[in-house]
This record gives C-alpha cells, structure tokens and sequence, in this order.
C-alpha cells in the first residue's frame, strides 16, 4: 500500500492494518482520532477575519496577550481534562478520583490530576505542626520535624503508584461503559524527590529483631498499614516532591510513602509515624480489605505487588474515529511493579495476531511506560488489545485466564487485557471477549469506603 | 588487643549510626529529635493482634448496642448489615460462594483488628471521640451480632486479646 504521494510503502507489523513503525517515521500521521474545540475555534474565527486586511491573523494575534500568571493553569479549552471522583455516598470525602489516563499523553501525570484514594478526606496540615515519629524497634526513637527533613540529602525516581483497587470495573459481568482513565485511572505516574528511608531508619537505629514497618497517616482516618522492613530498606522513599514542587494536599502534603511497584496503600500519604516490630499490626486495611478473596475462599494478603498491565488509551470509549478510514497512531500505558516493560504486543484482530509497538525511551523500572503503533484503520469494525510483557517475563493475562485464576471477588489487583471495539462508525466501546451478558450489570462486591 | 579494636570498631560503628542493614543510605545530616516514652505512648495507637497495646477499660454488649445505634448504624445499618458503609453482620452467602459476603464474622481474622480500627478512625465524623468504654462495648455488640461472643460477655483486653475469629486461617500470605 503506498500513501496519497505514492513515496512509501506501508510494512505490515500484523493483521488489520497494524503497520511497523518505521511507516510513521517517515511519513508523518495525519492525526484523526478527536478533532479538538480550540481547533473548531481556529476554524470559525479564521472565517470572521476572512474579509479583513490581515486574512491570515486570527484574533489573539490582533492583540497583546494575557500578563504572567504566577501559577499556571491549563487552557480554559481544557476544562474536560479532569479527574472523575466516585466517592462514598454519604462521607462524600471519602472514596476515589480517577486520573483521566484517556486524556493524556506521554508518561508524568500531571500533579493536579495523579489519582485520589482517601479514607477520610484530605487533611489541611500545617507543616510547621507535623512531625513524623520513627519508634519501637530502634536504638533511638526519633521525631523529625518537616523543615528539618528538607535539609536531607534527596533523591529522585520516577514512577507509578496504582492503588491495589485500581480497574475493580473488570471484575463486572457485563463490561463498564466508563472511559478509559474512570475504568484504570486509579493509576498514575510522578517523578518523586525525597529522603531514602533507610536513610531516616538508620539514624534511627535498626534493632535486628525489625522485620515490620507499621505506617501511620495524620488524616482523620489516621490510616494504618504494615509494611515489611526489607521493602523500606530496598527502594521505598520518604517523599516531599512530586513532579518538581512540594507534594500537592491531596496526595500527602507534605510527606507521604512511596514505594515504587506496590499497591497503592502502602505509600501511606501525611505520614507520621513509622513503627518498626516484629510482626505486621494486621490493620483492618490488610485484612478486611486490601485482600484478595480466591474462589477457594481463602484469600492472599500482603499482596503488595501491582503485576504488569497495560491499556490502549487512545483510540479509546468516548473517542471517535471521525475522519473515516486512514491512518492512525495507537498509543497506550504498561507499567510493572517487578521492574522495567520488556514489549508491548498491540493487536487489532481480536489477538489472532500482535506486533509489537514501539516503548518511548527512557523505560524505567515500575514506571509508565508509552506504547504506540500506527495502524491503518480500513472502515471496519475491530477488535483492538493491548498485552504487557515485564522484564521478568510475566505476560499480562487475558480477562478469562485471570478469573479462572482469581475467580470474581478478588476486588483488588485486576490486571487483565483490556479490549476495545471500533465499529464501522467509528466509535469505541469497551467489551469482553466471552459472552457473558447474561448476568446483568452487577455492582462490585466492595465499596470505597 | 584484638579483641579491643573489633570492640572499639563496632562502638564507633554505632556511634556513626551504621545499622544492621550494612546497606548504603546517603549519610543525612542527623536533625532527628530524641522522643522520649510518653510522647511515644501517646502517639502510638497501634493494637497488636497478640493484644499488645491494649488499653485499660471495659464494655458489654448492651452499652455497645447504644453505641452502635448513635454513632454507626447510620453507614452501617441497624444489625450491622451494610449500607453505604461496610457490611459488619449477618452474611447469607459464605466465601466460597457466587455472591460471598464479608463480615467481620466470616472474614476478619483478628478482633484486636476492631478496636484498633474503631479507636483509630471511626466514627467518620469525629473519629478519636469514643472512650476506650465505648470501643470496647461496641466491639463487643459487633462480635455478638456475628455470634462470636454472648450476650452477656464483657469484652476488656484480656478477654479481647483471648478472641480467636472463625476465619483466623483464611488467609495466604503472598509475600512469604
């Protein structure tokens, strides 16, 4: 196949229009997915300047624009860019807001719009108030002031956090009509600066005995979890930053937990008291909850790890493909939290076959990595996959592998193979491969409370 | 002399504050406080599923029952059958089956895990505002509603920290 200048020929990478990713390179993407209002705009006030002396100028050309504004904000035309929030129905501070992954592109979340999970709203703390408390089995019990903890030495990573409770819509019988980002957005991605905890442990003085960490938040939830030793003293990070400025209120200013690659409520937020033992406090959130109930009816605790996963983000439901046939650029996310995305396989044909897509440099370990394919969409209803494969060769399950697994109330750690549909029109919608729709559109079988 | 110096070496080792982890931290400038036990045991609410940390005081399941109507019923419904808060009682389908219930009576595995978790955070509006009295009367009405205790049962950290839940086992650890 060759392009309107009949230069290139088009390499096939799979079935369906899937192309390799050198056609991108030197031919360029017409880009079609979503024609956007600013451009709509453009269009209309290019129009009213038509018959004026400078044709070509649109208005804000004809005019000095706005002063600095001390702390930006996007384009009024960006409004739509907005995390959704699904909170409790009566404690409507409690709950979860969705990054709007679907909306995004490249890999860093912006700060203003990285997931929310909280237990009891968002504290208003004063820093100059806060301490945190490092106590039990040390040499030293020692309290840190926060102005204090900003002279230490800092150190930044970037990566994801995903709360455990991330993509639980899956678990459903019938698909989610839901948009990508309020489906799997409880996942996003921040370069962290901050403290090395073994850093503040070991001023502290590790007694042998410490195998635990128990961490505590100042919300009025005053969250509680247990965290084993060895992951503080491997990668985990006392966090004051986040994408270059102090932590924002609502993800734990001003300091929080990060602990690259594991779920989301082990990085507890405000944090303010680390409490080293012998054995884990077997908190009501890891032991009610945070677990993961198998059909034997026996359920996995401590399960920190967040597996590889991946999603298409664009095309994706909502979207529409309205400029018809032609080409397009399918980009999506893949993270891990046993390190780096080894390849993502992208298929258009339902998974009879996959290329692989092209991973944006730099891929870091348990960060989001992005994914694109140009394909050439031929008009026809397709099926398009997206399928994970982590450097310690772990291949992200296809939906029914992982129920036969896990069964339907596991709740937490859904990292199943996402599908969506193109149809003739050009819509997207989201289904599953089995025909299941025989169960009706079932709630979750847990709430965010 | 042997001896001395592997003495005085591992002295100076502490004294640099190098821990067990033999790991390398970046050295930090040491601004951390002292904390001394009662600031520590103020702090630390933290209740150990062997009872550690249990505090003083006592509950039955009546006064829990006034508790419970006042401050929770209005999340958790009358019986403690879940409403827009968790379902805590009263499960008609077990773990094994299409649509398993979980209630502190088949699933928590630790009933220190429930005055921990009421003390600490609940009620939502004003959490930290029950006595020790209160969290233990209505951590005793919520182990009767799942007939783990009877009624007339007086739940102090003894007797709590004595419970063993129906579902202690249920768990596989997946760190391990």
């Amino acid at each position: 196949m060759t392009d309107k200048n009949n230069t290139i020929t088009e390499v096939p990478a799979a079935g369906n229009g899937l192309l390799d990713r050198r056609t991108l390179l030197k031919q360029g993407l017409r880009f079609g997915v979503i024609a956007s209002s600013s451009m709509a705009a453009a269009g209309a006030a290019t129009k009213q300047f038509a018959d004026s002396v400078d044709a070509a100028r649109p208005p804000w050309m004809l005019e000095p624009g706005a002063e600095f504004s001390l702390y930006g904000s996007p384009s009024p035309h960006e409004k739509h860019v907005a995390r959704f929030a699904a909170p409790n129905r009566i404690m409507r501070n409690s709950g979860a807001a969705f990054t709007p992954l679907h909306l995004l592109e490249g890999t860093i979340t912006p700060s203003g719009l990285h997931f929310e999970r909280h237990h009891n709203g968002v504290p208003a703390i004063d820093p100059e108030q806060h301490e945190l408390l490092i106590h039990g089995l040390v040499d030293r019990p020692l309290s840190f002031k926060t102005e204090d903890l900003l002279r230490y030495p800092l150190i930044s990573r970037t990566c994801f956090i995903e709360c455990g409770g991330n993509s639980t819509a899956g678990w459903n019988r019938t698909p989610s009509r839901g948009q990508a980002g309020y489906i799997h957005g409880l996942a996003s991605n921040s370069e962290w600066t901050g403290i090395p905890l073994g850093t503040l442990l070991e001023e502290a003085g590790i007694v042998p005995e410490a195998k635990w960490l128990i961490a505590e938040g100042a919300d009025a939830f005053a969250m509680q979890i247990s965290i084993p030793l060895e992951k503080a003293l491997d990668d985990a990070m006392l966090a004051l930053y986040q994408n270059g400025e102090r932590l924002r209120p609502e993800n734990g200013y001003p300091m929080r937990l990060v602990l690259p690659g594991w779920e989301g409520v082990t990085n507890v937020k405000w944090l303010r008291r680390l409490k080293l033992t012998q054995e884990p406090v077997m908190a009501r959130n890891e032991t009610a909850r945070y677990t993961d109930l198998l059909p034997s009816g026996k359920a996995r605790q401590f399960s920190f790890i967040i597996e590889a996963k991946s999603l298409i983000t664009s095309p994706s439901p909502g979207m529409l493909l309205k400029s018809g046939p032609g080409l397009y650029q399918i980009s999506g996310l893949a993270w891990s939290g046993k390190g780096r995305i080894r390849r993502v396989e992208v298929s258009t044909d339902s998974g009879a076959s996959w290329a692989q897509a092209q991973l944006q440099e730099p891929v870091l370990p348990k960060a989001f990595t992005r994914f694109r394919i140009p394909w050439r969409w031929n008009g026809e209803p397709a099926i398009l996959k997206s399928r994970a494969v982590d450097e310690t060769g772990y291949v992200q399950p296809e939906r029914s592998a992982l129920i036969k697994e896990c069964g339907r109330h596991g709740f937490y750690h859904y990292n199943a193979i996402v599908t969506w549909k193109v149809s003739e029109t050009g819509s997207v919608s989201h289904i599953y491969d089995e025909d299941e729709n025989n169960g009706g559109d079932i709630s979750i079988d847990a709430g965010w409370d | 002399m042997m001896k001395m110096k592997t003495t005085a070496a591992i002295f100076l080792l502490m004294l640099a504050g190098t821990s067990v982890t033999g790991a390398d931290f970046p050295e930090g400038p040491e601004l951390g406080d002292p904390a001394d036990a009662q600031r520590i045991e103020h702090w630390d609410r933290s209740i150990m599923p062997g009872g550690q940390g249990l505090p003083s005081g006592s509950g039955g399941v009546e006064e829990g029952r006034a508790v419970y109507e006042q401050y929770c019923q209005v999340c958790h419904a009358p019986g403690g059958v879940g409403d827009s808060g968790d379902q805590l009682a009263g499960a008609r389908m077990d773990l094994t089956s299409d649509w398993p219930e979980k209630t502190i009576g088949n699933y928590w595995p630790y009933a220190t895990t429930l005055f921990d978790f009421i003390r600490r955070s609940m009620p939502m509006t004003a959490p930290q505002s029950l006595s020790n009295d209160e969290v233990y009367a209505v951590t005793a009405y919520l182990l009767y509603l799942n007939d783990i205790i009877g009624e007339n049962d007086i739940l102090d950290a003894e007797t709590l920290s004595k419970i063993e839940m129906p579902n202690r086992d249920g768990f596989i650890d997946s760190y391990k």
